[in-house]
């Protein structure tokens, strides 16, 4: 029961289609061009939001049920999440070489880097996914040790995937509730005696859920399959689930991949909502144009160690930086 | 986009029955849906007493046959928890189905060391003291089984599971002074109840057998409603935080505990429950046949579980008690039975070759309809009925619009 992931360069100009901001007019022919041919007709079809949900035709009070209410230690502005001196080694391969930075709450931090320099390694080591050889990561006061994966997106820190892994059997609006269940308690004896903890908490479930996708810009597909969404949703899709789990820092992992350039501008609107609404973000990306534009501060890897670090403008001036994404001209290392 | 491009790309909105039928159902308010569902349970309750001419079986009796495939459905529904909604592939159930057998036996069975039922218990009592004790047991043993077990994935965790469902069979078989080994444990008790000048052992008795109101009709009723209780309480888990997280473990384990999802707890309940489902169809298997040997619980046994999970299809709870249905009814049909629509047949011999014909299923099934013959539509969200009804309108109002513009070309 795998994915299979969309290709790209397809999924760029069919997304296209489907991000504009008018409500989509449901006809024979826009769902004849949707229709897979597994999956029931209930799971196919766009909805309407204004139908279900009302009251999530203002955007400032979708806005406002997503806005976390969470308790957060750390000052605005103060270092949220702090990575010290961490070394991550795979056999002889040193990925990440004792690499420093801090994630400042309420900025949107880029991490760049050409490819193979150790981004997705250091967010893995970050989330949990791998454990530093040496260093640490201090989380919002906590050092993020021998925390369990699940547990450490309980204490705040949500993600997104390079390659898209959302669970394509379920609707987009179950993707989005799964996220909201990480705070949530009901285990077995209270599903099954449904207890008033349970009820309140699926009620919950399905109002962030909504808003959540309306936030993103996808709430009419919320009855509709993952699998079935175009590609530009599903990337939307993520961003929502990961924020469905209410995370004081929220961790986007090449977000534009296979985008075009409307769907790169109109990601960067949305991550911009995303920290105007309170949540603190970092972002992984390649593509300068897209980091130079959103990001508040940079910070540049190579090779597994940090070589810069600073303001959008002072880093893509940095020498160091240049050489890395563009080479040193031959005269230049002779 | 023009009719041409539609025709271009081959898929036309069309609606199979199934869908059909979900739309229909879905339209229906609460009170119109128990005023079908329960008068369609009643049907299905009363067939062994109607004994409608071509569906009765010639070779066994109707009630019996029922009897079982009550039992094998209430099996279903649990593999379905475990296979199905969890996606751990477990191939030792009957391990399960065993423990809670034996577990009425060796509490109730004359033959039991552990028997209780000469001392403080009275044989009439036994059957009904002994039955949530099973239970309890073998939702223990899925704990005992799980906990180091889970932390395999894939085919790892199958291979384990196999050994499990063996391990069970060759204790059984093989404790002698406990289970009597391969003779058995037999006059294990049952619930007595309406005993009368005709039936002096009361209706759940083996001896009651003139059909049609024997005991097969009877262990079918309770098989029935041991079924409305399963179901009722595993639809409650579907859709909560439970069954939502079964099923993104399911579809990707690692993006699942990454999302916050406790994945190991959430294994070990889809376990726990569905062992303690299939300690109570062992519990009711032992005390409707009163007799239990080991090698009703061999291997084979599991796979044909797992077959009427498949057939019905995995993570419908409906479909795998239809699946659960075709594997106990069509062998029983051919039994005995010596011409099919004028055609002369040898039924004895159909039924005796019924692994192979399921073996076939199966792997016709796997080429054209991979997800069974009635795949699940899941719903996850206790309070997401309007959210189906917003969809069920949208999809009504545009298959309409398809089939105008199909009748129109």
């Amino acid at each position: 029961m795998s994915t299979i992931p969309p290709d790209p360069a397809a999924g760029a100009e069919h997304g296209d289609q489907h991000l504009g901001t008018e409500e989509q007019v449901v006809t024979a022919d826009t769902v004849a061009e949707e229709f897979l041919p597994d999956g029931g007709v209930l799971e196919e079809v766009a909805v309407d939001v204004a139908d279900i949900a009302p009251e999530l035709a203002d955007e400032e009070a979708v806005a406002h049920i997503v806005a976390t209410e969470r308790e957060i230690e750390t000052e605005v502005g103060a270092p949220l999440l702090q990575l010290e001196e961490v070394t991550v080694r795979f056999g002889g391969l040193v990925a990440l070489d004792s690499v420093s930075f801090e994630i400042r709450r309420g900025e949107i931090l880029g991490l760049i880097g050409p490819n193979g320099a150790g981004k997705t390694t250091c967010f893995n080591a970050m989330t949990g996914v791998y454990r530093p050889a040496s260093g640490r990561v201090v989380f919002d006061g906590h050092p993020l040790g021998n925390i369990k994966r699940n547990e450490i997106t309980r204490l705040g820190i949500a993600r997104t995937f390079q390659n898209i892994r959302l669970f394509s059997d379920m609707t987009a609006l179950e993707n989005v509730v799964v996220g909201t269940d990480a705070r949530h308690r009901t285990s077995v004896p209270g599903a099954i005696f449904r207890t008033p903890r349970h009820r309140a908490e699926e009620r919950d479930a399905l109002e962030r859920g909504m808003a959540l996708l309306e936030f993103v810009g996808i709430g009419r597909r919320a009855t509709q399959k993952a699998r079935n969404l175009p590609y530009g949703d599903q990337r939307r899709l993520e961003i929502a689930r990961a924020l469905a789990t209410e995370p004081k820092l929220l961790c986007l992992d090449e977000p534009a991949a296979g985008f075009n350039p409307a769907e790169k501008q109109q990601l960067m609107d949305l991550i911009r909502k995303i920290r105007d609404d309170g949540y603190t973000v970092l972002l992984i990306e390649h593509d300068m144009r897209l980091v130079m534009g959103v990001t508040d501060r940079v910070v540049v890897l190579e090779f597994g160690k940090k070589i810069a670090q600073g303001l959008p403008s002072q880093v893509s001036a940095d020498p160091a930086v240049i050489a890395a994404y563009l080479g040193v001209p031959d005269d230049a290392s002779a | 986009m023009s009719t041409d491009t539609v025709d271009a790309v081959h898929v036309a909105p069309h609606l199979g029955v199934g869908d059909r039928l979900r739309l229909w159902w879905d339209s229906l308010s609460r009170p119109a849906q128990w005023g079908f569902g329960v008068p369609a349970l009643v049907l299905l309750a009363l067939l062994p007493v109607l004994r409608p001419p071509v569906l009765t079986t010639v070779g066994t009796d109707f009630g019996g046959v029922m009897a079982q495939f009550g039992m094998y459905a209430l099996l279903a529904i649990g593999l379905n928890v475990v296979v199905g909604q969890a996606g751990l592939l477990d191939l030792g159930y009957v391990g399960f189905y065993a423990i809670g057998a034996y577990t009425v036996g060796l509490i109730t069975s004359t033959d039991s060391p552990w028997n209780q039922t000469d001392e403080w218990l009275p044989q009439s009592w036994g059957w009904v003291v002994a039955l949530p004790l099973a239970v309890a047991i073998t939702a223990v043993s899925g704990l005992i089984l799980g906990s180091p077990t889970l932390r395999l994935r894939g085919d790892y965790l199958a291979i384990v599971t196999l050994g499990f469902g063996e391990i069970v069979r060759l204790l059984a078989d093989n404790l002698k002074t406990l289970t009597n080994g391969g003779r058995g444990l037999s006059q294990i008790a049952y619930p007595v109840v309406g005993t009368s000048e005709t039936r002096p052992t009361g209706v759940f008795s083996a001896g009651n057998a003139q059909p049609p109101w024997n005991a097969g009709l009877f262990w079918y009723w309770l098989a029935l409603v041991a079924i409305v209780v399963v179901l009722l309480v595993v639809g409650n888990l579907e859709r909560s935080r439970v069954g939502r997280a079964w099923v993104a473990i399911r579809e990707d384990e690692d993006a699942a505990e990454i999302m916050g999802v406790p994945t190991f707890t959430f294994k070990l309940w889809a376990f726990l429950i569905g062992a303690a489902i299939g300690g109570l169809g062992g519990a009711l298997y032992a005390g409707q046949v009163q007799f239990v040997i080991p090698t009703t619980f061999n291997v084979i046994n599991s796979m044909l579980f797992l077959c009427a999970v498949v057939i019905g299809g995995q993570g419908n709870k409906l479909g795998v008690i239809l699946g659960a249905f075709i594997i106990v009814y069509l062998p029983n049909f051919f039994l005995g039975r010596t011409s099919l629509l004028g055609i002369p047949i040898d039924g004895n011999e159909i039924a005796n070759y019924k692994y192979l014909f399921f073996g076939l299923a199966l792997m016709a099934l796997m080429i054209f309809r991979p997800q069974g013959l009635f795949p699940a539509r899941q719903k996850l969200l206790t309070y997401g009925r309007s959210m189906y009804q917003a969809a069920r309108r949208v999809a009504l109002a545009v298959t309409g619009d398809a089939e105008q513009s199909e009748g129109a070309r």
